[in-house]
């Protein structure tokens, strides 16, 4: 978006000059080979003019924590009483799904009213189902939970709900009145995209420790970290749908005079309803994402399963609450997506109880849920008789692997070890730090303007000067393999299936479930497989990254005016002509956009990585975490958002440059 | 005797580029369009003046980019003009605060917009209540003046439809009904009809031309289309890069145009349709008392289909009825025949 924004802002540089390419890569090797003697300053950052960020960071969460304060209110407690506020409805709805209300503490409480009947919340989510679309929509919803209950996991993923439903409701209402003001207000737009560009880009693991300093080890500073995952594309897509609101629409709303506030709640937000609806369905969605990472500063449920499993190396169990979220994730995104289409109709006349017929039917699902749990204990608790569980089968599975294949996969790991990964990992730490910067403003320039090379240049140069440069470049290294065999393997896949409906369809459900499953699933039965280390690390990056090159593949691919093939057709190219020079020609800034996604899943899923060995940013920032060391978190973890803005600002103004020229309609 | 003017724009111009107010002035009183673009400015309402006078349908007629929206908006206030006055019933709107401006805007004031700006999530009738909604008039007689409007347009019965369950005309009618809920005194209409078919086009054409039949109200009438313009305007402002190069009747627009570029326009437009019988007319009565006669306000077109009983001339009535003076076969020939081309 910014990126495009500075393309059209800036005059094209791209006259004639086509040796600057060419010119640039040569300077770059030619540093390479022959500068480690005569300038080795641009090899090795210099110390003594390294910026001491971490120590400042570091500095400042502590000052914030003990001395910062507004007036004689001290800063932490200002956090402190943030927590305890967001504390009061997570409790409410912890009783109500899954403790019941209590009265006093510990082993001597007694219980005032028991959680609501696992039945009732089934029926009350079909309910939700039957008013948002239909029957169908209201089975799905069922059967999620059902599904879950089945497994064994529902105590746990009551107390995931209950954070969902806490996050999501804050989230959706913050990022719309933050989105409001921004889109009010100019100024503030400007200030807040890069924010919200960090915010989406930094690592999560980055700001636990000092969300953990300000806001303390709980549940509520789960919610807090995952708002801050979670609430900037609602503001993104808040300030664009309402920007996109029909002028005439504005028009209308002074016209009738309209003050200012009947403008944004009664003219422009209703307008933009179906938009905003999309932003609460993200907020939903990577609420959901967060569950694990949130589950390490003490958020409980199906994150915390995850992560016990994953530690035990109990993959049965880790996979068995991995797809107990993805069931919860299918859940809620269908209802939220079916409400944001949903066709509203007149509330048929009569006493209160015949214009709210689902209210009634709630209630009533509620007291006989209650009612029959009082006498029967198999609706009070889901009886562990009826549970299923798989995870022996899955256990057995990967241990038959194991037995049977083991020097396969050794000789495959090896192989691609020594072959691939090493040397290229040698390559990438071998580049000087001041050659790479350059390179990279100068790659700035070229795709975007002046603006840009800025930009690109001075991210890259803070990279080297505050000592991450070694680091950052094994992530690239891992991150870039990785990216380049999920493209690979994801454009073919994407260019077989974009022409077949019924097949798109299939590897859509696939892919769907691949992405909600939880990152830290995917480490499971790899670590199994082939034990910790580069290679591992790289496999479950593929698993993960290759989703967003199928996706957009296809996307591009059926998004090309189908005119455009029966022209081509008509002028008589066969099939491979079609493909290769109509299709994929036209789908190309569509397939860039899918190589940026790649890229971006692949650096979020290198920080989960670092737990299985990798010696990269991510693995700083773990360690940070496991020390609390907030600056050295912050700063790697800075890192790593700066690799992710500098690939996303230089393809996406790529992918702008070639839709533009080929006359493709910006949207 | 013409109607007093509802509303005054005079001198009115609207520049875009930074600082615009200061560097119009510093350009001198009227700059020409080439020296407004060597200064940077990009000039979408040049100077102009017009009148509209209570009661008529005064129409802005200009292709696109011309100004016409950027001037009707400028009008109401919407865009704040560069320079210039707009005076409204002889107040000057640009020296209205805000909150007076939306006291205006709520009472006196309607607007009907090409793509009708129906909310998307509010039945027909919340969307025509939805101005006085905004006024505060509570439930009960707001909906009550909403079917009130609704029945005017013709759209009994889909009180509780959504904007996309009705076509495009049934929309633009919920638009039309929309604006007149407030009773308003000035009817801003932004190219209406432009967004539909021909056929249902016309069809709210006269709709139109019937509801103002009954409403009287002061209208300014937006426009690309000439024939349009011709068929409902009392008068016709013609708009070219943001100024405007002619103002007057139907009739003398196309009798008399004033530039090259109106000229154009005329060539396409049948003079009969656009002329009245009161402009070709000779004095005294036909000699044959049974000859079938025509209104002094019909166009010749009209008027046209009463000889085809091979009269040689036909009885012209004023508005009281009594014979005003007569219209020869030959003229009406001449006309028809000079056709569009002059």
């Amino acid at each position: 978006m910014s990126a495009a924004e500075l393309s059209s802002r800036t005059t094209d540089p791209s006259a004639g000059a086509r040796w600057l390419w060419p010119l640039a890569l040569v300077l770059l090797v030619l540093l390479c080979l022959v500068g480690a003697a005569a300038l080795p300053w641009a090899f090795d950052y210099p110390k003594g003019l390294r910026i001491p960020a971490q120590r400042w960071i570091g500095a400042f969460v502590k000052w914030l924590t003990n001395e910062a304060a507004v007036g004689p209110i001290r800063f932490s407690d200002i956090t402190r009483f943030i927590a305890a506020v967001i504390d009061v409805p997570y409790r409410a709805a912890l009783n109500l799904l899954s403790t019941g209300f209590l009265k006093g503490e510990g082993s001597q409480a007694i219980q005032l009213l028991p959680p609501i009947p696992w039945p009732a919340v089934i029926l009350l989510f079909g309910l939700i189902g039957y008013w948002v679309r239909g029957r169908a929509t209201a089975l799905l919803a069922m059967g999620c939970f059902l599904f879950i209950a089945i497994f064994g996991q529902w105590q746990s993923a009551m107390v995931t709900l209950a954070s969902i439903l806490v996050a999501v409701p804050i989230g959706v209402i913050g990022g719309l009145l933050l989105g409001i003001a921004a889109f009010r207000h100019p100024w503030l737009d400007r200030a807040l995209k890069p924010v919200l560009d960090l915010m989406q880009t930094m690592p999560v693991f980055a700001y636990l420790v000092p969300i953990l300093i300000l806001f303390g080890f709980g549940p509520t500073a789960a919610v807090v970290a995952t708002l801050i995952y979670a609430m900037p594309p609602m503001t993104r897509l808040t300030t664009l749908s309402l920007r996109r609101v029909p002028s005439e629409i504005d028009d209308l709303g002074r016209m009738v005079g309209c003050t200012r506030s009947q403008m944004t709640w009664r003219v422009l937000v209703p307008a933009a309803q179906d938009a905003l609806m999309v932003g609460v369905n993200q907020v939903i969605m990577l609420s959901l994402n967060m569950v694990i990472i949130a589950s390490m500063i003490g958020a409980g449920g199906l994150g915390f399963d995850v992560l016990a499993a994953l530690r035990r190396l109990d993959f049965g169990a880790g996979l068995e609450a991995g797809f107990a979220i993805v069931a919860m994730a299918v859940a809620l995104d269908r209802l939220s997506q079916a409400a944001a289409v949903r066709q509203r109709s007149m509330p048929a006349p009569g006493p209160w109880h015949r214009r709210h017929p689902y209210v009634v039917a709630a209630i009533l699902i509620v007291t006989t849920g209650y009612v029959a749990g009082h006498f029967l204990p198999a609706v009070r608790h889901y009886p562990e008789a009826w549970e299923l569980s798989t995870s022996a089968f899955w256990a057995a599975a990967v241990q038959w692997l194991n037995v049977n294949f083991f020097d396969y996969f050794e000789a495959i790991k090896n192989a691609v070890l020594l072959n691939l990964l090493v040397p290229v990992k040698r390559l990438m730490v071998g580049l000087p730090w001041a050659g790479v910067t350059a390179f990279l403003a100068f790659a700035g320039w070229r795709v975007g303007g002046w603006r840009l090379g800025l930009l690109t240049g001075a991210l890259s140069f803070l990279i080297a000067a505050t000592g991450q440069w070694e680091k950052a470049m094994i992530t690239l290294y891992l991150c870039g393999i990785s990216t380049a065999i999920a493209m690979a393997i994801g454009v073919p896949v994407g260019i077989a299936v974009a022409a077949r409906d019924r097949l798109w369809r299939a590897v859509q459900l696939i892919i769907d479930t691949l992405q909600t499953l939880p990152s830290f699933v995917y480490l499971m039965p790899v670590v199994m497989l082939f034990r910790v280390g580069d290679f591992t690390a790289m496999i479950a990056v593929i698993a993960y990254a290759v989703v967003p090159a199928i996706r957009y593949t296809v996307l591009g691919l059926r998004g090309v005016d189908p005119r455009l093939i029966e022209a081509g057709r008509a002028m008589g190219c066969t099939p491979r002509q079609i493909l290769f020079s109509i299709r994929l020609r036209l789908a190309a800034p569509e397939i860039l956009l899918g190589l940026n996604q790649t890229i971006m899943f692949a650096l979020s899923m290198l920080v989960i990585t670092a737990l299985v060995g990798t010696r990269d940013l991510g693995q700083e920032v773990y360690i940070a975490l496991t020390k609390a060391d907030p600056g050295r978190g912050l700063v790697a973890g800075l890192a790593v958002a700066f690799i992710a803005i500098i690939t996303d600002r230089l393809i996406s103004a790529a992918a702008a440059r070639t839709r533009e020229r080929l006359g493709l309609t910006t949207h | 005797m013409t109607a007093p003017a509802t509303l005054i724009c005079r001198n009115v111009w609207k520049l875009f580029g930074a600082d615009a107010e200061r560097r119009l002035a510093a350009l001198g009183p009227a700059p020409s369009l080439e020296a407004l673009q060597g200064a940077g400015l990009i000039p979408a309402v040049r100077d102009a003046t017009i009148e509209v006078r209570a009661g008529e349908i005064f129409v802005i007629m200009g292709l696109s980019g011309s100004g016409k929206s950027t001037l009707v908006r400028c009008l109401s206030r919407l865009i704040e003009p560069t320079a210039g006055e707009i005076l409204f019933n002889g107040r000057n709107l640009l020296t209205a605060s805000e909150a007076e401006m939306i006291e205006i805007r709520r009472h006196k004031m309607g607007m009907v917009f090409q793509h009708f700006a129906l909310l998307p999530h509010q039945t027909v009738l919340e969307n025509v209540a939805f101005p006085l909604a905004v006024q505060g008039v509570d439930r009960a007689r707001r909906e009550a003046r909403a079917r009130e409007m609704i029945a005017l347009v013709g759209l009994t019965g889909r009180e509780s439809a959504l904007p996309r369950q009705l076509s495009g005309g049934q929309q633009q009618r919920v638009g039309i009904a929309r604006s007149l809920a407030v009773e308003p005194e000035l009817w801003f209409l932004d190219e209406p009809f432009s967004a539909l078919d021909p056929l249902i086009r016309r069809e709210l054409q006269g709709e139109f031309m019937r509801l103002q039949s009954v409403l009287k109200k002061s209208i300014v009438f937006i426009t690309h289309d000439f024939d349009e313009a011709i068929r409902l305007a009392d008068r016709i402002a013609i708009m070219k890069d943001g100024a405007i190069v002619q103002c007057g009747t139907p009739e003398e627009i196309v009798m008399n145009p004033a530039t090259d570029y109106v000229r154009e326009f005329t060539r396409a437009v049948p003079k009969a349709k656009a002329v009245r019988v009161r402009t070709v007319m000779q004095p005294g009565v036909p000699a044959d008392r049974n000859a079938p006669s025509v209104a002094a306000t019909a166009t010749v077109a009209e008027a046209s289909a009463a000889f085809l009983d091979g009269a040689a001339e036909i009885a012209v009535l004023g508005a009281d009825g009594t014979a005003v003076g007569r219209l020869r076969r030959e003229d009406v020939v001449q006309l028809l025949l000079g056709g569009s081309e002059g």
